[in-house]
C-alpha cells in the first residue's frame, strides 16, 4: 500500500506508530498538489509552511512519545466557507476575495487540537449556491476522474482534493446535497450529519436553518474519524445540540459491528425519477441486492411529499440565503464599490460588484419570497410543506432502520452543460435536498461505476442523531465491496 | 401565486435587495425568476391548512448565556478586514441627508 493510497486513519496510526512521519507525507502530499493541482484546480489557496511546521511538531510530538491527537500529522483540506484566521476566507466570491476572518471557525479549532495539518482552503460555488462549483467566481474545478466533468457542488473542490489524493480527508458544508452530491460525482464518502450535530461557528451562513458542516474521505472509518472530531456541542452556536440531548459517540469504536436485521426503506418516489440514468439505478439496485445478502430485508415504503422537495427549499434557502447576505454591504470587510455615490449607493454598487450571478438570483428570488404580499404565500407555504416532508421521514423510520436511494440521478455531468438553465442544475438535488428540509443525517459513497468509468453513489439516510447507526450501515456494504478502492488515473 | 413575474416587480425586488442591477440582468432575471415561480407554484397543490411551518428541524429554544463579559475581538482584529478606516471607526459615505433611496 503507497503512503497515497493510505486511509486517513491508517496514516494517522503509521506517523502515531513511528512507521511514518508527518513531515514525509506532508512534503508528499504537497508535492502531488503541484503536479496536479495545475488540472483539477481544487483549491483557492494552500498554507504549505504553516502545514510543514505543524506536521513536523507532530513528529516532534511523536518522537517524544507525548499524547498526540485522533488526527496527527493527516494532510486535511477545510471548504473555503469555514473561517480561518491563517487564510483568507473567500467563499469563492469576489465580495469576499481578500477576507481575512479573525477568528477560526469552531470546526477549524477542533482539527488543530487533533493535530491534523490543514493543507489549504477548497473550491466552491459562491457562498455554496449550486451543485457544479461552476459557480465558484473565482476558479474552475474539474472532477478527477474525467476532466471535461463537473466534481459536483457546491463542496467540489474538497470532494476533487481527496478523489485526486492532494489530501487525505476534507470537510465540507451540505445545505442542499452540497456534501454528498460532490462525493457521489468524484466517488469519495461523503457525510452529512444530522443538523445540530456540528458546529456552524465561523461557518460562513447560506441557509442557517439547513447548513451542515461535514467530512469526505475514502473510506467510512475517516468519516467516522472525522465525524469524532468535528461533533459536539458549542456555545457559540446557539442550534448545535446539547450534550444531554444527543452526546457524541464513538463512531469509531462500533463501526465494524454489523447492524442485524437490518430493514432497508425503498421508497418508491425515490426509484421513480424522470431522468434517473440507468446505469445509476442498476449500480443502486446492485447496493440493495448486496444488502440482501448480507441478512438485510428490504421493505416499500412511500415519501409522498418527496416531489415539492425541491420547491419548497428553493423558497426556504434563499429566503434565509437573502437575510444572511444581507450583511456583505461594503462596510466592515470585503469588497466596497471604488467610487459610492452616498452610502445606499455604497451598498447597491458593492453588491452588485462582487456577487456572481447565481448568487443574486437566489437574494432576488429569497427577497420575493418574503416581501409583503408574498410571504405567506411562498415563505410561509414552504414552512409548511417542510413540515409534512419530515413526518414521511418519520413515518418512513417507523417502519425501517434507513432508507437507501441514490445520491444523483445521474453522474457528474459535463462543464456548461447545465450552467444556462438555472432550473435544470436545481433539479441535480433531488435525492438529496428533503434529508436538508427535515434535518436528518446522511452519506453517500461509491456504489459503481458507469461504462465510462465515472462513479456512482448510494445514498443511505437514517433518524436524526443516529451517525453511528448510519456510519455502520455504510461500512457493511464498504465492507462487502472494493468500489472505494479504485482511484482516478494519474 | 399565479401572476406573471414583471420587470417592474424585479425592480422592486432589487431595490429591496440592495442590488444595483443592469437592463441586462434584469431582463434575464424576469425570465429566470418567472420560470422558478411557475415551478415552485406547485406547492399550491398541498392543503397545509392544518400545518404548522417548520422554520427550524431542532426544537431548541431561548439558548440563554449568563451576562457576564468574556474574551473579544480587539478593535484592531475588529478593524483588520475595513475598506476604509479612521482611527476607531469604519469610514463610510455621508449617512444623513440626500441619498438615491
Amino acid at each position: 500500500m503507497t503512503l497515497e493510497n493510505k486511509s486517513a486513519l491508517e496514516l494517522r496510526d503509521d506517523i502515531v506508530g513511528g512507521r511514518v512521519s508527518s513531515s514525509e507525507a506532508t512534503e508528499a502530499v504537497f508535492s502531488r498538489i503541484e503536479q496536479r493541482e495545475p488540472v483539477i484546480g481544487a483549491f483557492l489557496s494552500l498554507c504549505r509552511e504553516r502545514a510543514l511546521e505543524k506536521a513536523a511538531a507532530v513528529d516532534r510530538k511523536v518522537a517524544a512519545g507525548e499524547k498526540v491527537g485522533p488526527l496527527a500529522g493527516v494532510p486535511i483540506a477545510i471548504k473555503d466557507n469555514m473561517c480561518t484566521r491563517f487564510a483568507a476566507t473567500t467563499c469563492a466570491s469576489k465580495i469576499l476575495e481578500n477576507f481575512r476572518p479573525p477568528y477560526d471557525a469552531h470546526v477549524v479549532t477542533k482539527l488543530e487540537e487533533a493535530d491534523a495539518v490543514i493543507v489549504g482552503k477548497c473550491n466552491m460555488d459562491e457562498f455554496a449556491m449550486g451543485s457544479s462549483t461552476e459557480n465558484s467566481g473565482l476558479k474552475k474545478t474539474v472532477n478527477p476522474w474525467d476532466v471535461e466533468r463537473v466534481p459536483g457542488g457546491s463542496s467540489g473542490g474538497s470532494a476533487a482534493a481527496v478523489a485526486a489524493g492532494m489530501c487525505y480527508a476534507s470537510l465540507g458544508s451540505d445545505t442542499g446535497g452540497s456534501i454528498r452530491l460532490p462525493a457521489s460525482f468524484c466517488g469519495v464518502v461523503g457525510m452529512k450529519p444530522t443538523y445540530g450535530r456540528v458546529s456552524r461557528y465561523g461557518l460562513v451562513a447560506y441557509g442557517s436553518s439547513l447548513d451542515q458542516i461535514g467530512p469526505f474521505g475514502r473510506t467510512v472509518a475517516d468519516a467516522a474519524l472525522m465525524l469524532e472530531v468535528i461533533a459536539g456541542h458549542d456555545r457559540r452556536d446557539s442550534t448545535s445540540v446539547s450534550t444531554e440531548k444527543a452526546a457524541v459517540q464513538d463512531y469509531l469504536a462500533e463501526l465494524d459491528g454489523p447492524v442485524r436485521n437490518l430493514k432497508i426503506g425503498v421508497a418508491k418516489e425515490f426509484f421513480d425519477v424522470e431522468g434517473l440514468d440507468a446505469e445509476v439505478d442498476k449500480a443502486v439496485r446492485g447496493g440493495l441486492k448486496e444488502y440482501e445478502a448480507l441478512g438485510a430485508e428490504l421493505v416499500e415504503v412511500s415519501l409522498p411529499h418527496m416531489k415539492y422537495a425541491i420547491a419548497a427549499y428553493y423558497l426556504i434557502a434563499t429566503a434565509e440565503a437573502s437575510s444572511n447576505l444581507a450583511r456583505y454591504d461594503g462596510v466592515h470587510y470585503g469588497h466596497r464599490t471604488a467610487k459610492p455615490r452616498d452610502y445606499i449607493d455604497m451598498y447597491n454598487s458593492s453588491r452588485e460588484e462582487g456577487f456572481g450571478q447565481e448568487v443574486k438570483r437566489r437574494i432576488m428570488l429569497g427577497t420575493y419570497a418574503l416581501s409583503a404580499g408574498y410571504y405567506d404565500a411562498y415563505y410561509l407555504k414552504a414552512l409548511k410543506v417542510r413540515n409534512l416532508i419530515r413526518q414521511d421521514f418519520e413515518k418512513a423510520f417507523e417502519q425501517v432502520d434507513c432508507l437507501i436511494c441514490p445520491t444523483s440521478p445521474e453522474p457528474a455531468f459535463k462543464i456548461g452543460e447545465k450552467i444556462d438553465d438555472p432550473l435544470t442544475m436545481y433539479l441535480s438535488d433531488i435525492y438529496t435536498i428533503a434529508v436538508n428540509l427535515a434535518g436528518i443525517p446522511g452519506v453517500s459513497m461509491p456504489c459503481g461505476f458507469t461504462k465510462n468509468q465515472l462513479p456512482i453513489g448510494l445514498q443511505i439516510l437514517t433518524p436524526a442523531f443516529t451517525e453511528d447507526k448510519l456510519l455502520r450501515i455504510a461500512r457493511m456494504y464498504e465492507a462487502a465491496t472494493d468500489w472505494h478502492t479504485r482511484r482516478p488515473g494519474f | 401565486m399565479s401572476e406573471k413575474l414583471t420587470e417592474n416587480q424585479v425592480r422592486q425586488v432589487a431595490k429591496l435587495a440592495r442590488l444595483n442591477l443592469s437592463e441586462e440582468e434584469i431582463n434575464t432575471f424576469t425570465g429566470q425568476l418567472g420560470a422558478i415561480l411557475e415551478y415552485v407554484a406547485q406547492l399550491e397543490e398541498l392543503d397545509t391548512s392544518q400545518i404548522e411551518p417548520l422554520a427550524h428541524c431542532l426544537p431548541v429554544h431561548n439558548v440563554f448565556r449568563a451576562d457576564e463579559v468574556g474574551v473579544s475581538l480587539s478593535n484592531d482584529e475588529a478593524l483588520a478586514n475595513a475598506p476604509q478606516r479612521d482611527g476607531e471607526f469604519f469610514a463610510v459615505p455621508k449617512v444623513l441627508g440626500d441619498a438615491s433611496g
